[in-house]
């Protein structure tokens, strides 16, 4: 297959997924988990199905637009999530009323997660922060151990990553919180994985190149690695999603972007850090060209 | 054929299995007992249940005095965290103003809540308003059954001065209420009788034995000395902990086996060593976490999943070099060695930056989530380990046997 000449398509692909989700996320807006925004999370057994309604009446004091959900594995289980910051003796007022309605013991209150306003943004600066300290660190390696093309072309597959598992996240409306930035890092480790080796091939090949025909070279690489990365995805995704199948929902929302960055991060690594590589390098090419003919 | 090569294969074999039955049941070996990985791992508070909060100090006060401000806080804490019985509080401060309570295992997470953030500000005030006794003046509480009450009171003691001015208003108040104000809260109003010369007081108010008990605690523990914002809570039952972690290890079991099963049917004999080497694998990993007393989060348990799949790669990078020399002419152990020789720079720059991404994870994360980075970066380190080291002495020694010599056995 020819990668690389088809690279508009690729490039074309991914720039569409990023377009959707940009208009879903200025129609919609963004959906940020509490702990990026501040607010409070409840899950509470209630041993019998509820409408939602039911449980808002016991909400509307705090949060009439709260968010209320039934979990679990028959239904039961209510999960109430606003971005009003509940502390706890609000906390157990809430529960006290539905404890009264539905006879429920203290255990039934399951989980609870609270976090002030002012600690939400602290976790969003430091999870925007830690991204950016951990792709400089990965290009300073990449420029060290290769050339500071490939390490070029490694981070704008990154940054190429890092897009596309947000925009699957915008168009899905899943909520952006800690776990899921946990899970960046993590695509951004795993991702670079793959693409550093395409380009140890493309290093290797290149040793033994005729002439600077960088698209042969790129299509060769790519052709001789592309078992392993489609072996190695498809190992990590068969772990992956066993946790995200059986996994109870804290799980899930730490499972899902590390589904949706492996496919994005082993995708990336074929079809758009290797043409960019290649793009960079002909541009290099032209300009030493045009710089034999001045000169 | 060697026997040799043979010896070695079932002897690290045998060292695999023994491991797994070892991490599974523990085992007993004269004196020295090795539990079993499930019991000796340390287990997050999303995993056992408990709770932690993050007090901020609502105060103007800077430096010095904030210092005081916050170790005394921190002090009144383990008091009343004690007065619960936990085994393995945690009670630190964190930045300039809060103080992080996490109480790991804890049954009663809605009381414990109560008890750890109440100001517990205890004051008996007079009905002209005046304050005439704190919690400061009282040097014991205990919860006890007195006459004609059919429900416990907390009894208290005072000091000196506590006696002397409590003295002097039951003598002003007789035949009126002395309230008995608890975070701004009455919570006892009895009349005085008669002036009480001895340090002693009562506060009734129809408690539970349970009730009087955690009261008596909290005023022996003493009064915050700041009052304290909530500023992030997490808390979790016991049995939805339980939960998890029992379906992650449904989930890791399901996952590896499919791996393995993979790794069979694609590579043939490499696929079998590659499966050894991944057992090594994960004993290792959990091993170096238990030893580092790191703790096991949900996180934590998805990192190590991960870095299952992950594990594998360095073996399918050799192990697709091997297929390819060997496709380009070369004998099986020809192969071997060129292929362990290429994959070994690309294992090594590919493990080194998904290192850096988990380093930013670890300084920059908190929690759950550093559980999940420290695993990671085990992970890793000990991929590169079995994957090059073990994978290779499995292989040799079972290619020196010579009983695959047919590229097929290859996967090739």
């Amino acid at each position: 297959m020819d990668i690389i000449h088809q690279k508009k398509i690729w490039f074309s692909i991914s720039g569409a997924i990023m377009v959707i989700a940009l208009i879903v996320a200025l129609l919609m807006g963004v959906n940020t988990g509490i702990d990026f925004t501040g607010g409070t999370l409840m899950e509470i057994e209630l041993h019998q199905s509820v409408t939602t309604e039911d449980i808002r009446q016991h909400m509307d004091a705090w949060d009439p637009g709260a968010n209320i959900n039934f979990i679990g594995d028959h239904q039961t289980t209510v999960q109430i999530r606003t971005m009003v910051d509940m502390d706890h003796r609000e906390r157990s007022t809430l529960f006290a009323s539905l404890a009264g309605e539905y006879s429920l013991i203290a255990d039934d209150f399951l989980r609870t997660e609270q976090f002030g306003p002012a600690v939400g943004r602290e976790i969003r600066d430091r999870a925007f922060l830690a991204i950016i300290i951990a792709a400089i660190g990965m290009l300073a390696y990449i420029t060290f151990r290769f050339e500071f093309s490939f390490g070029v072309a490694a981070i704008l597959a990154l940054v190429h990553d890092i897009l596309i598992v947000l925009s699957v996240y915008v168009i899905f409306r899943i909520p952006l919180n800690s776990p899921f930035v946990a899970a960046m890092l993590t695509v951004l480790g795993y991702s670079i994985n793959d693409t550093i080796v395409v380009f140890d091939r493309i290093r290797e090949n290149k040793k033994s190149m005729k002439k600077f025909d960088y698209e042969q070279l790129a299509t060769d690489s790519i052709n001789q690695t592309v078992t392993r990365s489609i072996y190695t995805s498809a190992t990590t995704l068969v772990t992956i999603v066993a946790l995200y199948v059986l996994g109870v929902p804290q799980i899930k929302e730490f499972a899902l972007p590390l589904i949706a960055g492996i496919i994005s991060g082993t995708y990336s690594s074929i079809f758009i850090a290797s043409p960019l590589w290649v793009m960079i390098k002909e541009r290099g090419k032209d300009r030493k060209k045009m710089f034999a003919k001045t000169t | 054929m060697k026997v040799k090569g043979l010896i070695v294969f079932l002897l690290i074999l045998a060292i695999a299995i023994g491991g797994v039955l070892t991490a599974l049941n523990g085992l007993v070996l004269g004196n020295t007992e090795v539990q079993p990985m499930r019991d000796s791992i340390k287990q997050g508070l999303d995993l056992k249940g408990g709770a932690f909060v993050v007090f901020e100090a609502d105060t103007d006060a800077t430096g010095q005095e904030l210092d005081l401000l916050i170790n005394q806080t921190i002090q009144v804490f383990r008091r009343r965290v004690d007065a619960m019985g936990l085994t393995e509080p945690i009670i630190v401060k964190e930045g300039e103003r809060r103080i992080r309570v996490e109480l790991p295992g804890v049954e009663k997470v809605q009381d414990a809540l109560d008890m750890v953030g109440k100001t517990a500000q205890l004051q008996f005030v007079t009905p002209d308003q005046e304050v005439v006794l704190t919690g400061g003046n009282v040097t014991n509480a205990s919860p006890v059954f007195v006459d004609r009450e059919p429900n416990p009171v907390v009894s208290l003691e005072l000091d000196a001065e506590g006696t002397q001015r409590f003295s002097e208003a039951t003598g002003r108040f007789i035949g009126e209420p002395i309230f008995i104000v608890l975070d701004d809260e009455i919570i006892s109003a009895p009349i005085v009788q008669q002036q009480i010369f001895l340090g002693q007081a009562t506060i009734s108010g129809n408690f539970t034995m349970e009730e009087a008990s955690n009261l008596a605690a909290l005023i022996r523990a003493g009064a915050l000395p700041v009052s304290l914002r909530e500023v992030q809570t997490s808390t979790i039952t016991a049995s939805l902990g339980v939960d998890a972690l029992n379906r992650s290890i449904e989930a890791a079991k399901i996952g590896i086996v499919l791996v393995f099963l993979f790794m069979l049917v694609i590579y043939r004999i490499p696929g079998l060593v590659a499966n050894v080497a991944l057992t090594l694998y994960i004993l290792l990993v959990l091993a170096i976490f238990v030893s580092l007393e790191a703790t096991l989060t949900l996180p934590g348990i998805a990192a190590l999943i991960l870095s299952i799949g992950m594990a594998v790669d360095a073996n399918v990078i050799i192990f697709e070099r091997l297929k390819e020399e060997i496709r380009n002419g070369k004998t099986v152990r020809a192969a071997m060695d060129s292929g362990f020789k290429r994959a070994y720079r690309t294992i090594i720059d590919a493990n080194v930056t998904t290192l850096i991404a988990g380093m930013v994870l670890y300084q920059f994360g908190t929690g759950p989530i550093r559980g999940f980075a420290v695993m990671l970066m085990i992970g890793l380190g000990v991929s590169v380990f079995t994957a090059v080291f073990i994978t290779r002495i499995l292989l040799k020694s079972l290619i020196s046997t010579n009983l695959f010599k047919n590229t097929k056995h290859f996967g090739v």
